[in-house]
């Protein structure tokens, strides 16, 4: 990776305006943030995917969390946190251990799901948004999850948990709350379990000299081509 | 005829349990396809696809061959894959991500050799946490057999592929919003043009944007060529195509479909598709093609699944799901809860948009819950006018994008086949169906 040439131990030098060392985000979320960072020609690009990391870590977005990820990828914790309430994914204010997403959009609507939001908030009494007092379960109405052929869905953590009845449901709540799918489900804001392992890195400098090396093969075939037809014309003449 | 004997082309594999792993793709033809294509010249691969006729499966059906032949003269920076999949009642890439990600991964790769693109980001929904897991796992296998990564399969060709989350916005499908997303911003569409992607994408390079189902496709057409492929359906909509159909019938599912050869009846009455509708109920209106598309009739239902038979009736095979509302439905119930969709996900950038899906949300609002005015109809379709001027399909743009655009064509649907239920519901004060 490029940058500045690494600091020698001791306290880091302040430059006017540089952003503070990440001090929220564990150490092990700062490495994997790097990571991920370097995954892209810049770096504001993994604005999202640092902002579902620190989901992972906290269970939501914590203002200390925008704070860090802000440093990280060279922007004013204002622009991470605008960015972040744009989607209905990242959470600025604290969620239950379990998100449960219940859709009433057309396909479900149509398989009762209204019926089922009404009685999910009854048999947790909260109301959509709200969570138990318990902090086991967010209740959130959704948009399509497109899973419409179980209809009505529902997800609990963004795992697809199947077509749920009133009474389905009850039981899916008794199990999250014991831990019963605990392997299945992991707590809000873990995503993506699976990392990346291997693979280049990107960097504007090598798309730019690959697409480079790649415009001129490609010139050159067409050059070849051209001289190809011009032989065949040659010869058919 | 029902159905055809048209091979499996993109769900050959999702019988199997295990239709997710390296290795069952490797033991029903994984990765020949691109080892063929390395074998080609990039231009002879891009050619292979433009003979397909290969209509893009994210919504707006632009032929693919065509949207990379326009690239040729420019090299093209990146390839995006839109796996955003967020029209209402769409659920086709959900199967092709979580069930069969390695020809996902192939095609994209098919893809890249063609575009000789170095980099390539799959944008998939955040809402997909067991679909990221098994791209990742899939990708994470590739780099581990030479399929990604640095020179491919021995062939000199390197490309890198970064899978990229989404964090829940429906307009990051639209493929602006989309690269707005993937450079860390919120989802807003850019004006087009100057913004076509393929001028002015990614980090305002030249960028592709294809869907998923798009570029599932490709691996069976590099291994038995674009015209094999083209010999398949009618006209345009060459091919077979992947239908999601929801709602009131016995089987919902996804289902790969033969294109024109095979009728909506077919599709929601056939044995072996949708095999009709429950509870001995009667058919009302179904919606061919997502929520952005008018209502079709029982009149209708003969119409094939091809892209230009539908929109010359008057709608759109759209991003090919196909809800069905049987006689019990509630028509203002229904375009209600579209319209609440469009006004949550309208991203506030033009005002006809932004307003006019709030306003027609609060209308449709107090006449499904019997507040309505007999004014209320003409006042709905003033709306609609004002963000789609003459109602006309296709809707004319008055708005950055077109959510805006396409948020009259419930009501307008609605109102048009079941005017009198509009005004049973304001006369009686109250929705009949309870
Ligand atoms: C509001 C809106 C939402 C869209 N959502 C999606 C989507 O979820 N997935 C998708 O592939 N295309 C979607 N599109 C279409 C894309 O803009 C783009 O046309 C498509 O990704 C191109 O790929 P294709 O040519 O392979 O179909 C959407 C368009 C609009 C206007
Ligand atoms: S039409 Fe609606 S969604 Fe599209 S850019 Fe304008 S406000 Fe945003
Ligand atoms: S409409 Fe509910 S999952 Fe699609």
């Amino acid at each position: 990776m490029s940058g500045p040439p690494s600091p020698s131990p001791g306290p880091a030098p302040r430059r006017a305006g540089a952003p503070p060392a990440p001090s929220h985000l564990s150490a092990e979320t700062v490495e994997r943030a790097r990571e991920l960072i370097a995954l892209y020609p810049e770096a504001r690009s993994a604005l999202i995917p640092l902002c579902h990391l620190a989901q992972e870590q906290d269970g939501w977005l914590r203002p200390e969390a925008m704070a860090d990820i802000a440093a990280l990828v060279g922007v004013t914790p204002a622009e991470v946190y605008g960015t972040a309430s744009f989607y209905d994914m990242l959470h600025t204010e604290p969620v239950g251990t379990h998100l449960v997403s219940v859709c009433t959009n057309i396909a479900c609507l149509l398989g009762g799901a209204a019926e089922l939001l009404e009685h999910a908030e009854t048999s947790l009494g909260v109301n959509v948004g709200g969570t138990t007092v318990d902090g086991a379960i967010t209740l959130e109405e959704a948009e399509c999850l497109a899973d419409c052929d179980r209809a009505p869905c529902v997800q609990v953590n963004h795992r697809y948990v199947g077509a749920q009845t009133p009474e389905s449901f009850d039981r899916l709540v008794a199990d999250l709350r014991t831990g019963a799918r605990a392997d299945e489900i992991p707590r809000h804001g873990t995503l993506v379990r699976v990392r990346r392992s291997v693979g280049l890195r990107a960097g504007r400098d090598r798309v730019v000299a690959e697409r480079a090396a790649m415009a001129a093969a490609q010139a050159a075939r067409a050059e070849e081509a051209a001289a190809a037809a011009a032989g065949r014309k040659e010869g058919s003449a | 005829m029902a159905v055809t004997d048209a091979p499996r082309i993109v769900t050959s594999r999702i019988g199997f349990d295990d239709s997710h792993t390296l290795e069952r793709f490797l033991a029903t033809g994984g990765y020949e396809g691109l080892r063929k294509a390395l074998t080609m010249t990039p231009e002879a691969v891009a050619h292979e696809v433009d003979a397909a006729s290969l209509l893009g499966r994210g919504g707006a059906g632009f032929p693919a061959g065509r949207k990379w032949s326009m690239l040729r003269k420019n090299p093209v920076s990146y390839l995006v894959v839109n796996g955003d999949e967020s029209e209402p009642a769409t659920f086709k890439d959900h199967l092709l991500v979580e069930r069969d990600p390695h020809q996902l991964v192939e095609g994209v790769l098919i893809a890249a050799y063609a575009l000789q693109v170095s980099q390539v980001f799959v944008f998939l929904r955040g809402e997909f946490a067991l679909g990221l897991e098994r791209v990742q796992a899939a990708l994470n296998d590739a780099y581990a057999h030479g399929a990604v990564g640095e020179d491919i399969f021995g062939s000199g060709f390197s490309v890198d592929v970064v899978l990229h989350p989404g964090a829940g916005a429906y307009i990051c499908g639209e493929e602006t919003a989309l690269l707005e997303s993937l450079e860390g911003k919120r989802g807003f569409p850019r004006i087009k043009p100057p913004f076509f992607p393929a001028a002015i994408g990614l980090y305002g390079e030249p960028t592709v944007v294809n869907n998923v189902e798009t570029m599932s496709n490709l691996p069976w057409i590099i291994r038995h060529g674009g015209a094999a492929f083209a010999a398949l359906g009618e006209g345009r909509s060459t091919g077979t195509r992947l239908f999601a159909l929801a709602g009131h019938v016995r089987n919902p599912g996804v289902f790969e479909i033969e294109m024109v050869k095979t009728t909506f009846a077919d599709l929601i009455h056939a044995p072996v598709l949708g095999g009709g509708i429950p509870h001995g109920r009667e058919l009302k209106a179904f919606i061919p093609g997502g929520v952005s598309a008018p209502w079709f009739g029982p009149d209708q239902i003969d119409l094939p699944l091809g892209q230009d038979e539908v929109a010359a009736a008057g709608s759109m095979l759209g991003s090919g799901s196909v809800v069905v509302m049987d006689d019990h439905t509630c028509a203002v119930r229904a375009a209600w809860r579209i319209t609440k969709f469009f006004s949550r996900e309208s991203c506030g950038q033009c005002t006809p948009c932004r307003e006019g899906s709030g306003w027609l949300e609060r209308i449709m609002e107090r006449i499904e819950t019997g507040s309505g005015r007999e004014e209320d109809l003409d006042l709905l379709l003033d709306v609609c006018d004002n963000i789609a001027p003459g109602l006309t399909w296709p809707p004319q743009q008055t708005t950055i994008c077109v959510l805006g655009p396409s948020i009259p064509s419930s009501i307008g649907s609605a109102i048009q086949m079941f005017r009198d239920e509009f005004l049973v519901h304001i006369k009686e004060g109250g929705c009949p169906y309870g």
